[in-house]
């Protein structure tokens, strides 16, 4: 028995080892490492900094216009989160609560934009923002995540949510003289701030981690977001300057972490519940 | 008769209301999806170039092309290779994290959480640090441990037999935590008197995971598994970083390929018939989930 419980412990234990190696150290790593010189980086790893160059974080800033990188990520995941709200809400709304006719129709036609990866529409898209003479600005990576998948996904959610108010509250209000709209404003979303928050979080992920959009859109070196500026963290020759790299990567991880683990039930949920939709 | 006519009179307001609603989502959906999704079919039966503002019809020819580009039948198969790899990995491991984590140790809500780190993480870091872990020689991380019990490792990234299986497990590890747990939540909602009774009857430990649990929890599994390789045919940032669709082409996938094309070489007709293509396979898959899904609430009540 003593020896079964023993082996047990040594079971828990492997399996925490295991688990931390592969989800914690990498970021473990490139932590320690965003604090080394160049040389420093490769061979033997170190648990602690070598040299504790705090340095790498300020020179990142001079090598290529990283502070300005980073406010071009937040405006467009500001902005584009904003907007994904404000539209999806809408039309969850009208799509759950308003009855007009076509409605079931058009939303099964608005669900086929979940089923749509970017990948496939990005060629045309980046002809249309170009004859608009958007291409190489923000302005299409805060109207995808608005009015593509994300966009639809969020329309998708608010329906469920509204689905699910009983029809009463509603009667009351309009009852009270109010309008549809002051019944969407005043009424539907206060009472929605959850649903609100897992959308947001969700659209904010996805627009703070995309790639292929910036990658396409944008030529211009003041108009990278983060995923572009990380990646362009190298010298004359094309190698990468590693010790850059990984500061600039470690200063565009460590918010989410940290809004992670603070709203970590949120977050997980909204995301879970998404990749079952 | 009055009273009707301001009853119809109402119906049209909210009408309009619900209309005036869902219009700026709906003229987004033209605007994004609908008109982009009609052009990859039209350019695609165009040789069309971005640069020289060629547009010229050709019918069939791009996708009659496409039969003999080498280089897009070795996308095509790495891409279901890519896949194959990606969903039995990790459907297994999350299906086997999933059972762990729904015993009550006291360490399960630390390792909930960091199985979770990766999935918030941008694809485009996760794949930064992986390609310096990945370095070849004793340089890296994982070699510089492998010569600790005296294995040399390959260059990973380098070398086209480790590339494709590199940048694989790089993304097992980084999407695991979502499915997970999904299964977790799966399994928490198994019905307990089923495996009540079946415990009664006697079956325990690996006959009551693979006679009840498993059948069980079967549905979700098949979702989560078009899921999946959704995501996996869609794969573009990790392969972009890692290894740029090298070594010689050995990790060159569908959408490496479309972006190449379209946006290096930008022959956009026929970049926009492998789009078409593409499109197909989701749209197929998709339907293939959307019934799944069906059956799977079919179960549920």
């Amino acid at each position: 028995m003593k020896i079964n419980n023993k082996l047990h412990l040594t079971k828990r234990t492997l399996i925490i080892v295991i688990l931390t190696i592969l989800f914690v150290y990498p970021f473990w790593w490139m932590l320690v490492n965003s604090l080394n010189n160049a040389n420093e980086i490769f061979g033997k790893p170190s648990i602690l900094p070598r040299s504790w160059v705090f340095y790498n974080y300020v020179e990142i800033f001079k090598i290529q216009p990283f502070g300005r990188h980073y406010a071009n990520t937040l405006l467009v995941a500001f902005v584009g989160t904003l907007g994904n709200i404000i539209f999806s809400s809408m039309s969850g709304y009208s799509f759950a609560k308003l009855k007009f006719p076509g409605r079931n129709l058009l939303f099964i036609v608005l669900l086929t934009a979940l089923m749509m990866p970017i990948e496939v529409i990005i060629i045309p898209l980046y002809s249309q923002m170009m004859e608009l003479n958007l291409s190489d600005s923000l302005i299409p990576l805060m109207l995808i995540p608005i009015f593509c998948a994300q966009g639809a996904f969020s329309s998708f959610m608010f329906r469920q949510h509204f689905i699910t108010i009983p029809n009463e509250l509603e009667e009351a209000a309009k009852l009270d003289g109010l309008s549809a709209f002051g019944i969407f404003k005043t009424i539907m979303l206060p009472i929605s701030t959850p649903i609100i928050a897992a959308a947001g979080i969700l659209a904010f992920l996805s627009i703070w981690n995309m790639y292929l959009e910036p990658l396409v859109f944008i030529n211009s070196l003041n108009n990278f977001t983060l995923p572009l500026s990380l990646a362009n963290f190298n010298d004359s020759y094309g190698l990468p300057q590693w010790q850059y790299q990984l500061a600039a990567t470690s200063l565009s991880i460590i918010p989410i972490m940290g809004v992670y683990l603070i709203f970590q039930e949120k977050i997980t949920d909204a995301m879970v519940g998404s990749g079952m939709k | 008769m009055k009273n009707k006519f301001s009853l119809q009179k109402q119906h049209q307001k909210e009408a309009l209301m619900g209309y005036a609603f869902i219009a700026p989502q709906m003229l987004g959906f033209l605007f994004f999806i609908m008109i982009p999704l009609i052009s990859i079919f039209v350019y695609s039966i165009h040789t069309k170039n971005l640069l020289f503002g060629t547009n010229i019809w050709c019918g069939m020819d791009n996708y009659k092309a496409l039969f003999y580009d080498s280089v897009f039948l070795k996308t095509i198969k790495n891409t279901i290779f890519f896949s194959l790899g990606v969903v039995p990995i990790n459907l297994i491991c999350s299906l086997f994290l999933a059972f762990y984590l729904c015993n009550n140790y006291k360490e399960n809500k630390y390792l909930k959480t960091i199985v979770f780190l990766p999935v918030v993480t941008s694809g485009v870091a996760w794949a930064i640090v992986f390609k310096y872990i990945l370095q070849g020689g004793t340089d890296g991380p994982l070699n510089y441990f492998l010569s600790l019990i005296g294995i040399q490792g390959p260059n990973w990234l380098h070398d086209t037999h480790t590339a494709m299986i590199s940048v694989i497990i790089t993304r097992v590890i980084k999407n695991l935590g979502t499915n997970v747990l999904i299964f977790s939540g799966a399994i928490l909602n198994l019905p307990n008197s089923l495996i009540e009774a079946a415990t009664l009857d006697g079956a325990k430990g690996i006959k009551l995971f693979t006679k009840i649990k498993l059948p069980l929890l079967m549905p979700s599994i098949l979702m989560v598994m078009m899921v999946t390789v959704i995501g996996s045919m869609r794969v573009f940032d990790t392969i972009k970083l890692m290894t740029d669709g090298g070594p010689e082409g050995s990790t060159m996938v569908i959408v490496y390929y479309i972006y190449h094309q379209a946006f290096k070489m930008f022959n956009t007709g026929y970049a926009s018939s492998i789009s078409v293509i593409l499109f197909s396979s989701v749209l197929v898959l998709t339907i293939i989930q959307w019934s799944l899904r069906k059956r799977l609430s079919y179960y549920e009540n």
